[in-house]
């Protein structure tokens, strides 16, 4: 069996977002960076089949972006991913969502991967389409925003969940792509040893322009804050006054305290 | 400009969401004609073209044959927008068209703004504007983002039939767990976000709810780290509430909450981070540590 798991680094989110010079996506200045929330439960899914398959399976980490993507593989790697590839990019994210699933699905073409987990959407970009483009451009069986993973018999059971609380359930024979949904399972930390021990792992380096070959179908033309919409009230200062403040609009602007 | 919007069916229902795609086509200013896998008798209220397949014999998921269902819908109308809720069945559907017809998608558009779609990013607190590049393009439209338009009448049905080997088996659904809180019935709301740091801080919380008469309520992070349970969670996953008062304690605001909360009366936010996307469904945003303006708003109000 051969698993494919694609991550991507994000920034972390409470940062405060400005536009870069092209004003078209966020400036790269004094943001940290970590590995996108939905990735995580994907690696941690692939890790968790990895370790009931055995020897006999092999799961490799793909990312794609500039040198510090370097840190999110180095984490999956010492989640327990065997490999990895790094598909090198300095603007992976000019790239829309087509071109970015053709760059992977142009790697895993050769590879002949059984199962691709990725996360159900970017933090950042959000528009969930990655995963299943992938599986179109593959040919590949697939479900999104899985809660629920088992794979036994060559058959993969996926729990999708659906709006209101409601799951759905499916059976995908593989080669099959899935993409996961927070809550799925409960991510490890990389313990010290098994740091150490990713540090041995192979990262092969592949330059992008060896698997892009599309042009991108959607353009992003502003990356701007949301239009403020008036009338909220922003109160800050000394904890104390913030209650008073906050009781005191509780009486006025509504009857929850008479 | 014409659009063909894919309307929702579950469990042997249409779903209301349905309406929007009709609400976002006006504000798109287009003509539309509708397509749907469902029953017959569960048609919508819509006086335009409706392409029909059976959900007896289509399914109600399953993927791969609706994406041949919604192209030879696309062939026989030649729409320039194919319409899809972002939704558990738009967005796992809508790549497999896009793809298919090798065409642009936009996700999860929350406005039109001249001529452009407007969309979230990083975690909703920013917004970018996106253009296909593409003459006909696949969109999926924000749940809530646009009003509900219930015109009416009867559809001109045109039926489709297709069949389709897939590797893919709709096995049934699992209801949702039992609710031991009824949070659409609560007058109050008090709601623990991931801000709230760790489990043990949840009773500080609670305390709030039952000083001020009401239920307490959790975002997804919440719910998924094990801290409280699903039963309160509010969001499109969870519970749509809509109580007298709704105070989000941490609560950074993601798009799915903001859907399940933002047509409670008087929304009061407490967070440390000004820029949190809660700040645009507030009436209020406290700008505060949780865990130090919580518990003494509920010392003051128990005295």
């Amino acid at each position: 069996m051969k698993l494919l798991v694609c991550v991507k680094q994000v920034p972390d989110m409470e940062s405060r977002f400005k536009p870069d010079s092209r004003g078209v996506w966020f400036s790269e200045t004094d943001l940290a960076w970590r590995m996108n929330e939905y990735d995580e439960y994907a690696v941690e899914e692939a890790v968790k089949l990895r370790e009931q398959l055995g020897e006999s399976c092999e799961l490799t980490v793909l990312s794609i972006g500039p040198d510090r993507v370097g840190e999110v593989i180095k984490k999956a790697l010492a989640m327990g991913a065997d490999r990895a590839v790094h598909v090198q990019d300095l603007d992976a994210a000019g790239k829309d969502p087509w071109q970015i699933a053709s760059i992977i699905a142009g790697y895993a073409k050769e590879q002949s991967y059984d199962i691709i987990f990725t996360g159900m959407q970017s933090q950042d970009r959000g528009s969930a389409q990655v995963g299943v483009l992938v599986a179109e451009l593959l040919g590949f069986t697939c479900a999104t925003t899985l809660v629920g993973f088992a794979f036994a018999d060559g058959v993969i059971t996926a729990k999708r969940e659906l709006e209101g609380g409601l799951k759905g359930v499916a059976k995908l024979q593989i080669p099959a792509v899935v993409t996961c949904q927070l809550g799925l399972n409960i991510p490890r930390y990389p313990t010290l040893p098994n740091i150490m021990k990713a540090k041995r792992k192979e990262i092969a380096a592949i330059p992008v322009t060896e698997l892009l070959k599309e042009e991108p179908l959607a353009a992003t033309t502003s990356f701007h804050p949301p239009a403020k919409k008036g009338g909220g009230v922003v109160l800050e200062g000394d904890v104390g006054e913030l209650v008073e403040k906050v009781i005191a609009i509780l009486k006025d602007k509504t009857a929850v305290l008479r | 400009m014409k659009t063909l919007l894919i309307g929702e069916y579950r469990e042997g229902r249409l779903l209301e969401s349905t309406y929007e795609l009709l609400g976002f086509a006006q504000a798109l200013g287009a003509d539309s004609s509708l397509f749907i896998v469902a029953r017959e008798d569960q048609l919508p209220a819509f006086a335009g073209k409706l392409y029909l397949a059976d959900a007896a014999a289509a399914g109600e998921y399953n993927p791969d044959l609706h994406r041949e269902l919604i192209f030879q819908a696309v062939e026989q109308e030649q729409p320039d927008y194919i319409v899809f809720l972002h939704s558990s069945y738009g967005w796992d559907l809508a790549p497999r068209v896009a793809a298919k017809l090798k065409i642009a998608q936009v996700s999860e558009i929350s406005a039109i703004t001249a001529g452009e779609f407007e969309v979230g990013c990083c975690n909703a607190k920013m917004r970018r504007s996106v253009k296909p590049a593409t003459e006909k393009a696949v969109l999926t439209i924000q749940a809530g983002a646009f009003p509900v338009l219930q015109p009416g009448g009867s559809p001109q049905i045109r039926k489709l039939t297709a069949s389709l080997s897939s590797n893919l088996e709709f096995v049934g659904y699992e209801p949702a767990e039992a609710k031991d809180v009824d949070l659409a019935k609560a007058e109050v709301i008090v709601t623990a976000g991931r801000g709230i740091g760790k489990k043990e801080n949840v009773p500080v919380i609670h305390a709030l709810a039952k000083a001020l008469g009401g239920e307490l309520g959790a975002s997804r992070p919440v719910v998924d780290a094990g801290w409280v349970e699903h039963s309160h969670q509010v969001g499109t996953t969870g519970q749509t509430v809509s109580p007298k008062l709704y105070i989000a304690c941490g609560v950074s605001g993601a798009i799915q909450h903001l859907a399940g909360m933002k047509k409670s009366d008087f929304i009061i936010a407490i967070n440390k981070d000004k820029d949190a996307p809660i700040g645009e469904v507030a009436d209020v945003l406290v700008v505060a540590d949780v865990m130090q303006f919580v518990p003494a708003m509920t010392a003051k109000l128990g005295r």
